[in-house]
């Protein structure tokens, strides 16, 4: 019986202050949170997935959705973004060398670095709001048809995008915003468009060298384009003007995209802010002296984590929604 | 544990003398890649978008191997993997692997096949 009834915890295996797999039982518990919060991260990119080879022929091209850098106009693709993915990753190297500095035990550097740490994640949230901005707001517009489809406006010389203020006519038509109060109940609309379907109908016919785009994609990985033929068969389907995105209509093509793009970035920027608030508050503590009297830092280590594995994150969603 | 790192990347190619030196160079080599692949994505080339490998166009494929690429460093040198113990690191890394893995090909496969029902049976959805 002495052999299996022990009273003692020192030498016991579970008397505590164990650390199996060689990692303390903060780092272990960050671990498990990451790891779980990974695959939370990819059943929503994989569901991403699975919606986009369902509409594969007509899902939209990123490229041509985020065109806009701040406080310059023009049609850059991409570059804003490339620049979120380096401030996130250089956000995460400063945090790394926070760590480094940590392990050394010098308070200053760890004040200096987590400091940066916390402007960067700044910058990005920032970035991703101005994003999110822009694409609610929509640049040219569209029309939507009865089956739910966007139909697009092209300048038949340049091949550029048209916006509806280009060739829109203003007709002497009153138009108000549809309330639920004014008829049906469930029925209402988000906002009012600044035209009409039917001064875009209108302008549209008269205007000869505008041409429709419609969202299959062709062989050439491009927007099919329809003659003008076409394109006045096509326009008589309209039901609706749609400017911008949001979860129910959207401009740029399959509602879907907007939906996930609202859904990923967004549970994504949660994340970002949620990284900014703890950092903020290991930032004070280490400014208190917290980890200095405890003799170690661990804790920044652990946020550290954390906040990679938002960076993580970020290079597969740069790659899936807005490279691939 | 943490406290002595190991220096070599790029399998021993590169060794660096202090941990800071190596969180320097592997944000040089990350942001190199970042580089490709925006100007991959904005330039196109037509050699990678007109051939394809297993259904993917090349591009994808380059794409994703740099993204995969980017995550081990990330995970390795930031998160610091490359210190840990080795069954700590199999357990953080093969578990969502294998999960990923499996995830992506039930429903990759069955967005496929609705995609072919839209296409070919009797369903009107674009009109």
């Amino acid at each position: 019986m002495d052999t299996t009834v022990t009273t003692g915890t020192e030498d016991s295996v579970w008397g505590g202050g164990n650390r199996p797999l060689g990692a303390s039982y903060g780092k272990m518990m960050m671990w498990f949170f990451i790891v779980s919060d990974a695959l939370t991260f990819s059943g929503f990119l994989v569901s991403y997935g699975f919606s986009r080879f369902k509409f594969i022929e007509t899902w939209p091209i990123a490229d041509e959705v985020f065109t806009h850098v701040p406080f310059f106009h023009g049609n850059y693709p991409m570059y804003y973004v490339a620049f979120m993915t380096f401030i996130l990753i250089m956000s995460s190297v400063t945090m790394v060398l926070a760590v480094d500095a940590g392990h050394k035990m010098k308070q200053k550097s760890v004040i200096l670095y987590m400091f940066l740490t916390i402007i960067g994640g700044a910058i990005f949230v920032g970035s991703q709001a101005w994003e999110w901005a822009t694409f609610i707001k929509g640049d040219y517009g569209a029309v939507e048809t009865k089956g739910g489809r966007i139909l697009q406006f092209v300048n038949a010389e340049t091949g550029e995008r048209v916006a509806l203020a280009d060739f829109a006519t203003t007709l002497p038509e009153d138009r108000v915003k549809h309330l639920k109060s004014e008829g049906i109940w469930f029925e209402q609309e988000g906002y009012k468009t600044s035209f009409s379907l039917n001064e875009v109908v209108e302008g549209f016919k008269a205007t000869p060298n505008i041409l429709i785009r419609t969202e299959t994609i062709n062989e050439e990985g491009e927007k099919t384009l329809l003659n003008r033929q076409e394109s006045l068969t096509k326009l008589l389907d309209a039901t609706q003007v749609v400017e911008g995105a949001n979860l129910i209509h959207n401009e740029y093509g399959s509602r879907l995209f907007a939906d996930f793009f609202f859904f990923i970035t967004g549970f994504h920027g949660f994340h970002v802010f949620s990284g900014v608030v703890i950092n903020v508050i290991i930032f004070f503590n280490v400014i208190l002296g917290t980890y200095e009297r405890r003799g170690h830092y661990e804790m920044v280590e652990k946020v550290g984590l954390y906040w990679h594995f938002v960076d993580l994150v970020w290079v597969f969603v740069f790659t899936f929604f807005y490279l691939v | 544990m943490a406290h002595d790192h190991k220096l070599e990347i790029f399998r021993g190619l590169l060794k660096f003398k202090s941990n800071t030196q190596k969180i320097w160079g592997v944000l040089i080599f990350l942001t190199i890649v970042t580089a490709i692949e925006v100007a991959l994505g904005i330039t196109k080339p037509r050699v990678l978008t007109h051939n394809y490998f297993i259904g993917m166009k090349l591009l994808n494929w380059i794409f994703i191997i740099l993204t995969l690429v980017k995550a081990y460093y990330i995970a390795w040198d930031f998160m610091h993997l490359r210190d840990e113990k080795s069954s700590l690191r199999r357990a953080i890394v093969w578990t969502p692997i294998f999960l990923v893995c499996y995830l992506i090909f039930i429903l990759l496969f069955e967005a496929d096949y609705i995609y072919n029902v839209f296409k070919d049976g009797f369903m009107a959805w674009n009109f």
